[in-house]
């Protein structure tokens, strides 16, 4: 009996997941497009702070913050939240207040060395009755209790806890946004509507509480926005990504990501790196490099991760080492994405120079039924 | 004990055909009652676990007094202290067209869920839709069934499926099958917004279930947000629920588990008699037991052992067939036993071994109860007096106790005035059981009285000497006679009990009938959830008809007065004004008053209340209530009773303008048409096809209706038949057995009666009279104790179960019929019986030692 419960569960688990299957690989299909969700366009200014605000009009949209986090006696938190609005393409003709026409979906997850494992927690809501929103105009996205929301003056307030942990945070700007790509127009494919709108907010200034199995932890540190919107996003032959961003600690911003494809070979990539002036170095693809140098077999999905690579950008090398390995979010309970995003140092001539955030999509296989 | 063993078999083996048919009687009865229990319990569980499941994990959920709620408490709810998942459920029956609705399932069960919401407390309820076509489960055009619901209305993933909604017809796409769905129940899942706007219930809920936070008192927090809500809403606990689907069919189940138990108990009443019979037949054998050294305790224990197998044995058999008949009921028939208390649901049955057990027990205990009697007073009986010749009847005399008998008759009258229990006529029951059983006991001094009182007339009259010894024999031997007129008795006054009541309710539906269905035509829309149908246009289109002489608007909805309960049916109508008996079945007699509508104070709004109202709310004429119609409560008072056999957990009907005014909703569902007088039918029917919306209409001529009603009320006594077939034919095993029985046991005597010069054909003649009389004798007092019976049935039982009060018919064709049946059937099985005791050689029939 309680062996064909679990079975049950596990399966109706599985079938949540596959709507965001969708999602966590972001491969969008011909077929899918629709003819009242905009495109990806070349030449497209963005405006702020309109930009700041949701874009409906696009199927795909995502508010990602991650940073670094030291409690007044140095212990160390890596932090990931997010939130992601997903139109439905459908229901447009619905009058009913429960039409679902978009949807919220949001990640949390916290890194502390001393659990050594990340904890993390996934709500998914439909927008209405103001339970659940991303509006227009300026940041606001709402998911029943947590949310994100960006002030007048341009500081962001994060407040999302669960029941044994959560994060209560103020993020202050410190530079203007950094617009990726093309003056926010950022390829990820070779075709050219494989694209997003993708500005990014590094060197925000946090201060705020880490709450954990009832404690508080007054904490302040550094952390990074992405802001990205697109329709149609990658490549149907695309696997996964490698991505990072970092905050450097002489204030210059990096940021770079490849697309691997099925064959093993490499879709796209991308880096660029800001200086405090505020100029940008954009790198061609062969000068882009990611090198793993350790790998870490994870023991709840059996994914391999290199959590430890070398990466180059021109003629810069810096080696990457992560705040601890098992940085893990497997949703497969809730929302179905698996991937590894976790907290690293960057290592340049064997001294620290900046903290940021690695990204690892596409490692687990998707599972067969 | 191998002489216990010895005598066992050796009765056994002389009378093989009366073990088995006491066997087969035991094991009738009890079969037939654990197969109800079985079939009962296994569609109750089923049901409730079915609509438990809907529900998830939610520890409260929310709804309105009236069906539906507005869908502006849900963000209110969710962000509710002490809440930690709000799920909003819209949830309707909707009519599938071309499903019969006689058959109760008619309608399937429509879940509009919010998937996120629902993923979290009820999990199951889930679509599966197509691999790669996920957003199905958002889309507004998608319907997922489970795997009954699917095979129930021969569709399949991709196909499309239609209904209608009011006046519109709807069609969507079935996209998938669910998670889980427990075998058999037909449902289907909708996204909630996609429901909402497709079955027309913008802005509407059926409920809101919460899971709380952990750590909250779930009393404290219950209270609070009732006050919070206020008297529209009810915060109903799992408790509540269970409660709520355990009265829906309880009265039901009772009864006709308490049917089996009569089965049953003419089955022990055959046990007494072949016993008994036997234990004369066998006196000598006993007595020289006595004389040889078996002490009393050793025969009681023989005659009790004897008993004890066959009731083992009978009982074994009977669980063992109870089971099989209800597997196969439910693989042949479905779980419903001809109710509609159990739609949607194919349930699997369970050997229940406590309950076989008891069911086991009962049919042991009733075997035992049968031969403790004729066991005793084998083992009292005097070891010289019973070696003697001729002393067989004397054996039976102490087993008649007149003040028992006159107790238990008194008793059962003081039983028939006292309430309830538990909801259950209890002591109706007790009233019935206490009546057979006096009435049984008290047999053999009736028949000594009686048959002594025709000494007079026999002087009197030249009768022929087999009437003679006719009479002789029944006046002096009366146990004997007894015990073949306790079976006749038994199973002909509940044959009679059971038609009167019967006849009564259906003769009373049907001129109750002709009361409710007043009109020629009946016009309604596909009904779903609180849906009025027809809107203000689409009534004036009807009622500008030329051909109609009147037109009426009903607008009903259900309304929950108690959590606990199911829903009570809310009719608004115009109600004549001047004469409300025009329009309603208006009880009005000794304990029901009537207050005229013109002596009602100014502003105080009448309403008409059924029976059941009074009976389960304590509804009083002349009471001020307050009834939970539209959006709040309002104040109306009772101004008469009604009878109402449609709606067991009770119905109310007030004013269509006082409904209108309250609400401000001037939707309606029904549209009751009164011809012109040379208008033909068809005609009118096909005119009304040609509106618009003329093709999602249900028009039904109230012949139809009425048709449909009756069919359904067959139906649901079609088991009570059943059962009553069952009692009848122990109960005639039962009358074979003892005159079998008998005919042996006086071999003796046809043997001295052929010495002295009868002739076989007298004594056959004799034994036909003798058979003729007592069945006559037993049919005229089982119609008298089947007619007090009956009395219970209808006057007690009925209104006590269900709530409603019917006239008594009798159904006098029908009982002479059977009355005529029986008697040729008893004198017959009396002839059979006595050819062959006659047959034996005469001097092998006096002859001490055979």
């Amino acid at each position: 009996m309680k062996q064909s419960y679990k079975k049950n569960k596990k399966r109706f688990v599985m079938l949540i997941g596959l709507l965001f299957l969708m999602i966590s690989v972001m491969t969008v299909n011909d077929s899918a497009l629709s003819s009242r969700l905009l495109p990806v366009l070349p030449d497209h200014l963005l405006v702020f702070p309109n930009d700041y605000g949701a874009h409906p009009d696009f199927r795909l949209e995502w508010w990602y913050i991650t940073g670094w986090l030291e409690t007044d006696d140095k212990k160390k938190f890596g932090f990931q939240v997010t939130f992601f609005r997903y139109a439905t393409d459908l229901n447009f003709g619905n009058p009913s207040r429960f039409a679902a026409k978009d949807v919220v979906i949001a990640h949390l997850a916290l890194s502390d060395p001393a659990v050594g494992r990340l904890m993390h927690r996934e709500k998914t809501a439909r927008e209405g009755f103001d339970l659940a929103y991303s509006k227009q105009g300026n940041t606001g996205v709402k998911l029943d209790d947590w949310f994100l929301v960006r002030e007048e003056n341009g500081t962001y307030q994060v407040d999302m806890r669960s029941e044994d942990f959560g994060l209560q945070l103020s993020l202050r700007p410190t530079q203007k946004p950094m617009l990726q790509g093309d003056q926010g127009f950022s390829r990820k494919g070779p075709k050219p509507e494989q694209a997003s709108y993708y500005y990014s907010e590094p060197h925000l200034s946090t201060t705020g509480t880490v709450f954990k199995n009832h404690q508080s932890f007054s904490v302040d540190g550094v952390a990074w926005l992405d802001h990205e919107w697109s329709t149609a996003y990658l490549d149907s032959d695309a696997d996964g990504w490698d991505w990072i961003g970092a905050n450097l600690d002489d204030g210059s911003a990096l940021m770079m990501f490849q697309i691997r494809g099925k064959k093993g070979d490499r879709i796209w990539a991308y880096a660029a790196l800001r200086e405090v002036s505020g100029e940008m170095r954009f790198f061609t693809a062969n000068e882009i490099e990611f090198t793993p140098i350790r790998m870490w077999e994870s023991p709840h999905t059996e994914a391999v991760y290199p959590v430890s690579m070398r990466i180059r950008t021109g003629e810069i090398e810096w080696q990457l080492i992560p705040l601890m390995d098992d940085q893990e979010l497997d949703s497969r309970q809730s929302t179905g994405a698996v991937y590894w995003e976790g907290a690293v140092t960057l290592i340049k001539d064997n001294r620290s120079v900046g903290q940021g955030y690695l990204e690892l999509t596409g490692y687990v296989r998707p599972l067969t039924l | 004990m191998m002489l216990n063993r010895w005598l066992l078999v050796g009765e056994w083996r002389s009378h093989i055909g009366q073990a088995l048919v006491t066997l087969l009687a035991i094991a009738i009865g009890v079969a037939m009652g654990f197969s109800i229990h079985l079939l009962n319990s296994a569609a109750f569980n089923e049901f409730s676990a079915a609509s438990k499941d809907l529900s998830g994990q939610s520890d409260l959920l929310v709804r309105a007094k009236t069906a539906l709620m507005d869908e502006a408490l849900y963000p209110q709810l969710a962000v509710y202290d002490g809440v930690a998942v709000a799920n909003p459920v819209l949830e309707l029956d909707i009519a599938m067209p071309g499903k019969r609705q006689a058959r109760g399932d008619y309608k399937l069960k429509v879940i509009g869920i919010d998937m996120f919401r629902a993923a979290q407390i009820a999990p199951d309820l889930l679509g599966v839709p197509e691999e790669g076509k996920a957003m199905d489960r958002l889309a507004d055009d998608t319907i997922f069934l489970s795997p009954a619901a699917m095979s129930w209305l021969e569709v399949k993933q991709n196909d499309t499926l239609s209904f209608h909604v009011g006046i519109q017809s709807v069609s969507l796409r079935v996209a998938g099958g669910l998670v889980r769905a427990r075998s058999g129940q037909s449902i289907a899942v909708m996204d909630i917004g996609a429901a909402q706007w497709r079955l027309q219930h913008l802005g509407k809920l059926s409920r809101v279930e919460l899971k709380l936070k952990d750590g909250v008192n779930h009393a404290v927090f219950k209270d609070k947000l009732e006050q919070h809500l206020g008297t529209s809403y009810a915060v109903v606990e799992l408790e509540n629920q269970e409660a709520r689907v355990a009265n829906m069919s309880r009265a039901y189940r009772v009864n006709l588990n308490m049917l089996a138990l009569v089965a049953l108990f003419t089955g022990s009443f055959l046990v007494f008699s072949t016993q008994a019979l036997s234990i004369i037949r066998r006196r000598q054998q006993f007595a020289l037991l006595r004389v040889l050294g078996f002490t009393r305790r050793q025969l009681l224990w023989q005659v009790m052992i004897e008993g004890m197998m066959l009731g083992i044995l009978g009982s074994i058999v009977g669980v063992v067939l109870g089971y099989a008949i209800a597997v196969s009921v439910i693989e042949f028939f479905g779980g419903s036993l001809g109710s509609s208390f159990f739609p949607g649901i194919k349930p699997d049955i369970n050997f229940e071994i406590w309950t076989a057990l008891i069911y086991f027990v009962v049919g042991l205990g009733v075997t035992l109860l049968g031969s403790i009697v004729p066991a005793l007073e084998a083992a009292r009986a005097k070891p010289a007096l019973a070696l003697k010749l001729g002393s067989e009847d004397a054996a039976m005399k102490k087993t008649s106790f007149p003040w028992f008998a006159i107790m238990g008759l008194c008793l059962a009258v003081i039983f028939t005035q006292l309430p309830v229990l538990n909801g259950l006529p209890v002591f109706g029951y007790l009233a019935i059981a206490l009546l057979l059983i006096g009435s049984i006991a008290l047999i053999p001094h009736v028949i000594t009285w009686l048959f002594a009182a025709t000494v007079t007339f026999r002087r009197h009259i030249r009768m022929g000497a087999v009437g003679f010894l006719s009479l002789a024999r029944l006046e002096n031997a009366p146990n004997h006679a007894s015990i073949a007129l306790g079976g006749i008795l038994a199973s002909f006054s509940l044959m009679v009990a059971m038609a009167i009541m019967v006849t009564s309710f259906r003769e009373s539906v049907d001129q109750w009938l002709d009361r409710v269905l007043p009109a020629d035509l009946y016009v309604r829309t596909a009904a779903v959830g609180d849906l009025g149908g027809f809107h203000l246009d689409t009534q004036q289109i009807i009622s500008a008809f030329p051909a109609f002489s009147r037109v009426d608007f009903f607008r009903t909805q259900q309304v929950l007065f108690d959590v606990d309960r199911p829903e009570v049916t809310l009719f608004a109508r115009p109600i004549d004004r001047i004469d409300p008996r025009n329009t309603l079945p208006i009880i009005n007699d000794e304990t029901h008053a009537v207050i005229a509508l013109d002596s009602l104070p100014e502003n105080v709004l009448p309403v008409w209340v059924s029976e059941a109202m009074v009976d389960l709310y304590g509804y009083q004429v002349g009471e001020r209530v307050m009834l939970p119609i539209g959006a709040s409560t309002h104040e109306f008072m009772v101004v008469a009773v009604w009878r109402d056999y449609g709606r067991q957990f009770g119905a109310i009907q007030i004013q269509l303008d006082d409904y209108r005014t309250i609400t401000g909703d001037s939707t309606v569902n029904t549209v009751a048409l009164w011809l012109q007088a040379n208008v033909s039918m068809q005609q009118v029917i096909e005119q009304l096809r040609q509106l618009p919306f003329g093709k999602e209409l249900e028009i039904s001529r109230s012949s139809d209706l009425r048709a449909i009603s009756l069919e359904i009320f067959d139906r649901s006594f079609a088991v009570t038949y059943l059962l009553e077939l069952v009692a009848v034919i122990i109960g005639l095993f039962g009358v074979a057995a003892s005159f079998s029985a008998q005919m042996l046991a006086r071999a003796k005597e046809f043997g001295m009666l052929r010495h002295i010069g009868m002739t076989r054909h007298q004594i056959l003649l004799m034994l036909a009279t003798e058979g003729g009389l007592l069945t006559s004798l037993g049919i005229m007092f089982g119609f008298l104790l089947g007619w007090g019976i009956s009395l219970v049935l209808i006057f007690i039982i009925n209104p006590q179960s269900f709530h409603w009060t019917m006239q008594m018919y009798l159904p006098w064709g029908w009982l002479i019929m059977i009355a005529i049946v029986m008697l040729i059937t008893a004198t017959c099985t009396a002839l059979l019986a006595g050819r062959r005791a006659v047959s034996k050689q005469v001097i092998q029939a006096v002859r001490e030692d055979w």
